[in-house]
């Protein structure tokens, strides 16, 4: 715990000793708030829903953006090789990263909150459902961080894992999209649409959060950081 | 090889390690005593690095056994883990922390906490000479203050064993002198390894030494032992003015002389004899030299240094 901890702490300075932090919390609240206010006064409505409809393309972009370095620059710059040879076990690295990015993800939708208070100050809007949004939102952001991680580990190259984690979150975001299974023999289709990131937040988008979606959450974040242990011990098998 | 022998540090069995088809290391077998400053040497590509990360539990072996302290790194790859400081080649660090900052990082996921790693971090500052960088980032450090910094990390929980992969390259001659003195330091208390493969850096700091050239050991011994071992031949090197086939046919005629190569340079004369082996002749040809009347302006023994063991045990395969 001590060593998640150290690994944490490190990681999540890391973003703010570089631009990368600061240049994306901006974009991100920029960019989000003015797509969402583009609509919102058109809708007269004094709710989120199109902000959290249009989050799951955003992180698509954004959440491999805060991952690419965590493992790629390690790996480049050789710092796992001296990290791994110190007594810390590899999911505890793993864990650790899994967190700083995370956090910076968090951070990102707190201070998004000031359009909530805005909605608030002009209208009526429904509290609970937006909480359950937020919620809903900080667990899909944490199983595209679990991808994204995994995708670095992989290579060396940031740029490299950005892309595939764009690619690899797209599949797996459109995999269970009406258009897709549409193509499909429609035995499998409760099944791709089950797997798809897309289905699963179509009711964390109204504000309705179903434990079925937090199981599947939970299991995409929980696979993803066992491939990522893998991917880091493979130095280990023959 | 006993295994409750208490003054081994580190103990290296039939260690092998295969990458694919590729056998990196073959069958290596050695022993580290502890305080013993040991050079490891060897061409690049040799089987330096990927034998240190077998040692360091950065990658198991393929077969064989590696003991540090008497624990095996099968059997609790933690605790040996907790017995060694390593500098890996090239020195990496994280370039955009302070150097307080590292150390703290480093110190705290290799087990200290409180007091105990301030004083530490404190300890390090004075031993690797850093006080005054404490708060500089370390991508902006020059490269010998980074070298210092990997060091510092290396020690910080004052490891018995410590293994040094390169820890001078890259370094002007001012820096390979401050670093060498700093571990030269360290191993009156410590057990050290020492990789690389430049041959006067091993000969001025280690101990014993170990040559290894495609993954297994070619030698190992003293820089002595070493050089007396491989440099078998007697070599005279001598500058005289004289008339060149008197010379020649006057040292040849000397007691134990093998062989005679002269070679005119402007009006002196260079001269080389190869004698039998442990026989001293300096005297005879300096006697030779005298009778003749010549005038003479060099005379020296050539014996084989590191150098030449090196060349020969690695050359060509």
């Amino acid at each position: 715990m001590q060593n998640i901890m150290s690994i944490f702490k490190r990681e999540f300075k890391a973003f703010f000793l570089s631009p990368i932090a600061y240049i994306f919390i901006t974009v991100y609240l920029i960019a989000t708030t003015f797509l969402f206010f583009q609509g919102f006064f058109i809708m007269d409505q004094a709710d989120m829903r199109g902000y959290f409809g249009i989050l799951p393309w955003v992180f698509l972009f954004f959440v491999p953006a805060i991952t690419m370095r965590s493992w790629a620059e390690e790996k480049k710059m050789k710092t796992l090789e001296l990290l791994l040879t110190w007594p810390v076990k590899d999911f505890e690295v793993v864990v650790g990263k899994f967190l700083a990015s995370f956090s910076l993800l968090v951070i990102v939708l707190l201070l998004s909150l000031t359009i909530p208070i805005s909605i608030a100050i002009i209208g009526h809007p429904d509290v609970g459902q937006i909480i359950g949004q937020y919620i809903g939102s900080m667990l899909m952001g944490a199983a595209y961080v679990a991808i994204g991680l995994w995708v670095s580990s992989l290579t060396e190259n940031q740029i490299v894992a950005f892309i595939l984690g764009v690619v690899l979150t797209f599949v797996l975001f459109i995999i269970g999209h009406p258009f897709m299974t549409m193509v499909l023999p429609s035995a499998v289709v409760p099944l791709f649409t089950y797997i798809g990131l897309n289905s699963h937040f179509e009711s964390i988008g109204r504000g309705v959060i179903d434990s079925r979606d937090i199981i599947y959450y939970l299991s995409v974040i929980g696979f993803f950081l066992f491939l990522n242990v893998c991917s880091i011990s493979s130095r280990k098998w023959e | 090889m006993s295994q409750t022998n208490d003054s081994v540090m580190l103990e290296v069995k039939d260690l092998n390690k295969k990458f694919g088809g590729m056998h990196a290391v073959k069958n290596l077998n050695f022993e580290v005593t502890k305080g013993e400053i040991l050079g490891f040497l060897g061409p690049n590509g040799a089987g330096k690095t990927t034998t240190m990360r077998m040692i360091t539990c950065y990658i198991p072996p393929t077969s064989g056994s590696i003991r540090v302290d008497g624990i095996d790194t099968k059997d609790d790859d933690l605790a040996v883990r907790t017995k060694i400081g390593y500098l890996p080649e090239s020195t990496p660090l994280y370039n955009d922390m302070l150097v307080e900052e590292y150390l703290k990082f480093v110190g705290e996921l290799r087990g200290l906490a409180g007091a105990k790693l301030k004083s530490r971090i404190d300890d390090m500052f004075n031993v690797c000479g850093l006080a005054k960088m404490a708060k500089r980032q370390i991508g902006k450090l020059s490269k010998g203050y980074r070298q210092r910094v990997g060091l510092a990390q290396a020690l910080i929980t004052d490891p018995p064993l410590l293994i040094l992969d390169e820890p001078t390259s890259g370094l002007d001659p001012n820096q390979i002198i401050e670093i060498r003195q700093l571990i030269k330091n360290m191993g009156k208390e410590k057990t050290v390894i020492y990789c690389s493969h430049i041959l006067s850096e091993v000969s001025a700091t280690c101990n014993h030494i170990l040559i290894i050239n495609q993954g297994a050991i070619v030698a190992s011994g003293t820089s002595d032992e070493l050089t007396a071992k491989m440099g078998k031949e007697n070599r005279y090197v001598l500058k005289v003015k004289a008339e060149k086939t008197l010379l020649e046919t006057k040292l040849k005629a000397l007691p134990g002389v093998i062989h005679v190569t002269v070679m005119p340079s402007g009006e002196w004369i260079d001269a080389t004899i190869v004698a039998q082996d442990n026989q001293d002749i300096g005297e005879f040809i300096y006697k030779c030299v005298f009778e003749n009347g010549w005038s003479l302006a060099e005379l020296k023994r050539e014996s084989a240094s590191l150098e030449d063991v090196f060349t020969q045990l690695t050359r060509g395969q």
